[in-house]
């Protein structure tokens, strides 16, 4: 694989090693996301998918590899000089991670008041947009995430995780336990935030409805390695085996069918 | 896309200017905007839109040419403009904005919601008292029937004594009981050095030395030995029941329980409890004994009662019944601490807040009522001269 850096990508990841103990997580793994496009990480579960995320977002340090964002250096930065950072990234936990005890307005208005000097009145303002930006109606805000379901609770996280109006998005399971209309509301969402927004989105799926919907390319990622890399239809026409088994396993074959049909 | 590009400097700051048309025929009105209409860079322009005026009542034109970054904030806040020039009567035309931009303000404006309903009205004082005292009422009813579901299992339990889940009983005593040796061995050990040596100087002052292994005894074995000792339980383990249950409650578990056809209180609560009943006592008794020898110690030092002395007269102070008095507290104290411990646990609601809050309201409670027990326990030892 090339180990030469990639000037133009938003995330650029050479040559990674992650290790939990003796257990090898990522061996040797490259890749880059490209400005405005929507990239998915998919592979079996424990392939090291959410990991990868982990990683990129600096929660987690890599054994060696070099992993750029925006052009600059994220394995062993320190946490002031990650702040500009973390800034310009917006982040979707996979069970929401709202905090709690606040309303859902106010977990969008915190992030806000954190990172910017502006009035009370424009925070609770623009939050109350961002959370109808991911299609809440005008009451949730008022809500605490526990009064809330659990796709109206992944609409909220994504409205905190815009909260800054990022221009990298990273989406941990966007549709993972979600029924088939909200997970079809937030593909279009998706989507439609990367046209409006001119967002780049890089999200961990096993949903493949969403892949062929919403990823221009995806990254199978299995036994440590990536396995392929490339459009839904580059991909489908592979013949390694587990990129096989993964697109042509019975789910598969349906939501392909189901895309062909579309086009 | 360009944004991700694009870095920005103190010159790229949000601006607005207002030019007043020369010509008094159109009466137009013109603002430029310029800069980074951004989050980051929004906030002097906010501050200063509140104090700005727009002259004139005719059109306005606004030149949105000049804007090199816009993201939903900062559209956000040129719909506000717009919309507030809009609720004037005034008509508005957006000129020279780059159609990406104009997207994304079409897309704002389009989200716009009806301003939230204002809060309600504060409660007035009365009120307030009111609901806080109906909120106390409930909480005592809902431990009252904590208690009485907890006593029925205890009672079918001791009734099928097979059927108590003793591994946990186990488990508890170990954490709640001998984990606890260390520090309630050192506190006791130290209060009892701290009895003996205020106790000194005044019996010295009566030649009266050696009573104080009367002293030190009495105080330690019918008092201050389970007091202290059911304190350090509760604020050790009363917490801890009531941190476990509260998680256990936000990750549904207590609610898997149920489903599974487990009382979570025959699960959670009754092993708790026995262990702690049997685990006090025991300790208490641990305590009775440090207490003791830090008073010996301190006494052997301060007054020159020797060892042997001070056992002699302890023999003869400490009777039988002043040593179970100390010990039959004990129980009742452990009971309290489980079940308020626990009671609390249950009543955490569905924030990482609210187990914070009933942790401690655990704590506090337990310590409350462990002390007011011991008050009538003192009453009831004196009516029966005990």
């Amino acid at each position: 694989m090339e180990q030469t850096q990639d000037a133009g990508a938003v995330v650029d990841i050479r040559g990674l090693n992650t290790r939990f103990g003796r257990n090898v997580v990522h061996d040797n793994v490259s890749l880059s996301v490209h400005p405005g496009e929507i990239f998915a990480l998919v592979g079996s579960s424990g392939c090291g998918k959410s990991t990868l995320l982990r990683t990129i977002i600096m929660l987690l340090q890599p054994v060696s590899g070099s992993i750029r964002v925006f052009g600059q250096e994220v394995v062993g930065l320190r946490d002031e000089e990650a702040l500009p950072l973390r800034r310009r990234w917006g982040v979707m936990f996979e069970r929401g991670a709202l905090f709690s005890s606040l309303t859902v307005a106010e977990n969008v208005g915190m992030v806000l008041r954190e990172h910017t000097q502006l009035s009370a009145r424009l925070v609770a303002e623009v939050a109350t947009m961002k959370i109808a930006l991911t299609g809440l109606p005008a009451d949730a805000g008022a809500k605490y995430p526990s009064e809330l379901s659990g796709g109206m609770r992944k609409r909220a996280a994504l409205a905190r995780a815009i909260a800054l109006d990022p221009e990298l998005l990273f989406l941990d399971e966007p549709t993972a336990g979600l029924d088939p209309l909200s997970a079809s509301g937030i593909d279009e969402l998706v989507r439609s935030l990367r046209d409006a927004l001119g967002l780049t989105i890089m999200m961990v799926t096993h949903d493949l409805d969403l892949l062929w919907r919403a990823a221009d390319r995806v990254a199978v990622l299995g036994e440590g390695h990536i396995l392929g890399i490339g459009t839904m239809t580059e991909l489908s026409r592979s013949d390694h085996p587990i990129i096989r088994e993964y697109f042509y396993g019975p789910r598969g074959r349906a939501a392909r069918e189901q895309a062909w049909k579309k086009k | 896309m360009e944004r991700v590009a694009e870095t920005m400097t103190d010159e790229q700051i949000a601006q607005l200017v207002i030019e007043t048309d020369t010509a008094p025929a159109t009466a137009a009105l013109s603002l430029r905007c310029a800069g980074a209409w951004i989050v980051q860079e929004i906030a002097q322009l906010e501050r200063r839109l509140e104090a700005l005026s727009m002259p004139g009542d005719g059109n306005v034109v606004i030149d949105g040419s000049a804007i090199s970054a816009l993201d939903t904030s900062g559209a956000w806040l040129l719909h506000r403009i717009i919309r507030k020039l809009e609720q004037r009567g005034r008509s508005v035309e957006i000129n020279g904005l780059r159609p990406e931009f104009s997207a994304l303000l079409q897309l704002v404006a389009s989200s716009a919601t009806a301003p939230e309903n204002p809060l309600p009205p504060a409660p007035s004082l009365l009120a307030r008292i009111g609901r806080h005292s109906w909120r106390h009422l409930l909480e005592l009813s809902g431990m009252l029937s904590f208690i009485g579901e907890c006593a029925i299992i205890l009672l079918h339990s001791l009734a099928r004594p097979h059927r108590i889940r003793w591994r946990p009983v186990l488990h508890n005593l170990q954490t709640a009981g001998f984990e606890a040796l260390p520090i309630t061995g050192l506190l006791s050990f130290l209060m009892g050095v701290v009895i003996a040596y205020q106790g000194a100087d005044q019996l010295q002052r009566f030649g009266a030395n050696v009573f104080i292994a009367d002293l030190v005894g009495l105080t330690m074995l019918r008092e201050l030995s389970p007091l202290l000792t059911a304190i350090i339980v509760a604020g050790r383990s009363g917490s801890a029941y009531a941190a476990q249950i509260g998680t256990m409650k936000i990750t549904e578990e207590i609610d898997a329980l149920r489903t599974i056809g487990v009382r979570p209180q025959e699960l959670l609560v009754l092993p708790k409890m026995l262990a702690l009943i049997i685990a006090l006592p025991l300790l208490t008794v641990y305590t009775d004994a440090t207490g003791v020898l830090g008073g010996m110690i301190m006494a052997r030092a301060k007054l020159g009662v020797s060892f042997d002395v001070f056992l002699d007269r302890l023999g003869d102070a400490v009777s039988l019944s002043s040593f179970l008095t100390g010990i039959c507290k004990a129980p009742v104290f452990a009971a309290i601490i489980a079940l308020v411990g626990c009671h609390q646990g249950f009543q955490v609601t569905d924030s990482a807040d609210s187990v914070g809050r009933q942790t401690t309201v655990s704590v506090v409670q337990s310590i409350f009522l462990v002390i007011v027990a011991d008050a009538l326990f003192s009453i009831a030892f004196n009516w029966l001269k005990i």
